[in-house]
């Protein structure tokens, strides 16, 4: 075969794969498989815009407009027994993160900061391999504070591996919503974590489901894994069903062992987002960590456009992010309403 | 104050590898040292800003402080 027919044979695969999508995708609302996904990554970048375009058409056809807005604060920081390779919190890595607790004011100003930006959603996270009595107990005194303050903003909690008894005690508080990330594929998972198991994840996210609270289950791009895995998380996710998936970039961290990587590219990073649009059609997709860095303002807003709906707005657990009033402002630009909290009670 | 220490590697101002500690990536960290001792800081950082306590020195916030 020559490289011409190779070529050619490499451009009809990249146009069936966006017409497929279209159909499939766009007008029945059936996520791609992985193979499929797998070559959606694959796409060269002359047809980066028409993948963006027609995953932020999926997306305006099976989501809306809207775009839900949220805060997220840290209750926890820092010395986590756990061995995430990327995150600063660990107390295994030499990280200059400092363990801290917030405490019941600075949860209820840290939510009134987040409720005034128009937020619907404010994440309480903790940086444990699960909670124990003492965090249970500041997670129900802060959320009790936080309401007793006239918030009514939506709750979500992010606090690491639960037992059923802890999902139980969220669901009684009020907790609407919880985080848990599967972080990346399942074949990747122990080059990234050794202290717990990916198998372990899943079973708290059954649990939370089960319970009835919402799932949000997402992960972190740029931390080696191939297109393949890439491929295999996005399908993984899909079975998952989750409510939202928040999509966090790596951001090298001081001190840990991937203090040296390099930042994904910003088409590439725009080429996920589109690809795991077209493998969750119906799914809450979110920019989270790491956009910043990789995207910058121009590329937030092309993910904006390539299938994301919804935003983390001002700093993050321990990265700072761009004010939120520019976000604010950037989805007025574009014109996408924020959702209200009354549309999601 | 005049900084002495770099607060996001904690080695001198005339130590500290500027290329390492002063681009995008560290635009978006919160000081980690103390730059009048390099003490590692207690660091909580909030939706719209941060707060860093150094244990000698006391109290920074994000709107006292000028990266």
């Amino acid at each position: 075969m020559t490289a011409a027919t190779q070529q050619s044979e490499s451009t009809v695969g990249e146009q069936d794969v966006l017409a497929v999508a279209r159909e499939q995708v766009l007008e029945r609302g059936v996520g791609l498989t992985q193979d499929q996904v797998l070559q959606v990554l694959r796409l060269g970048g002359d047809r980066l815009q028409d993948l963006l375009a027609l995953a932020h058409d999926v997306r305006m056809r099976w989501c809306g407009p809207e775009v839900e807005v949220e805060g997220i604060v840290s209750v926890k920081t820092g010395g986590c027994p756990e061995d995430c390779h990327f995150c600063s919190q660990s107390g295994l890595f030499p990280t200059p993160v400092r363990a801290a607790w917030l405490d019941i004011p600075g949860m209820v100003q840290a939510a009134k900061e987040t409720a005034e930006t128009g937020a619907t959603e404010f994440c309480i996270v903790a940086a444990v391999r699960g909670p124990d009595k003492r965090l249970m107990s500041q997670v129900r005194d802060g959320i009790n504070a936080i309401r007793e303050s006239g918030n009514d903003i939506n709750i979500a909690c992010s606090l690491g591996m639960l037992t059923q008894e802890q999902v139980d005690e969220l669901v009684e508080m009020g907790v609407h919503r919880y985080n848990h990330n599967l972080e990346t594929a399942r074949s990747h998972f122990p080059e990234v974590v050794t202290t717990h198991t990916w198998e372990e994840r899943w079973e708290t996210l059954r649990m939370v489901r089960e319970a009835g609270m919402e799932v949000c289950c997402g992960g972190i791009v740029g931390m080696g894994e191939t297109d393949e895995q890439r491929a295999e998380f996005a399908v993984q996710l899909a079975e998952l069903g989750p409510h939202e998936v928040p999509m966090n970039f790596l951001v090298p961290q001081a001190g840990t062992p991937y203090e040296h990587y390099e930042t994904i590219e910003g088409p590439d990073a725009l080429r996920i987002v589109a690809a795991y649009r077209l493998a969750m059609p119906r799914t809450m997709l979110r920019f989270a960590g790491g956009r910043e860095l990789t995207l910058g303002d121009l590329g937030a807003e092309q993910g904006m456009l390539g299938g994301i709906n919804a935003i983390i707005v001002g700093n993050y657990l321990t990265n700072l992010g761009r004010p939120a009033e520019r976000d604010l402002s950037m989805l007025e630009d574009l014109s996408m309403p924020i959702k209200a909290l009354s549309d999601t009670l | 104050m005049d900084e002495l220490y770099c607060v996001h590697c904690g080695r001198t101002v005339e130590q500290c590898d500027a290329a390492a500690c002063r681009n995008a990536r560290t635009s978006l960290e919160p000081p980690r040292f103390c730059a009048q001792c390099a003490r590692r800081m207690t660091v909580q950082v909030t939706p719209s800003g941060w707060t860093a306590r150094c244990s000698r020195h006391g109290e920074t916030t994000s709107r006292s402080h000028q990266v």
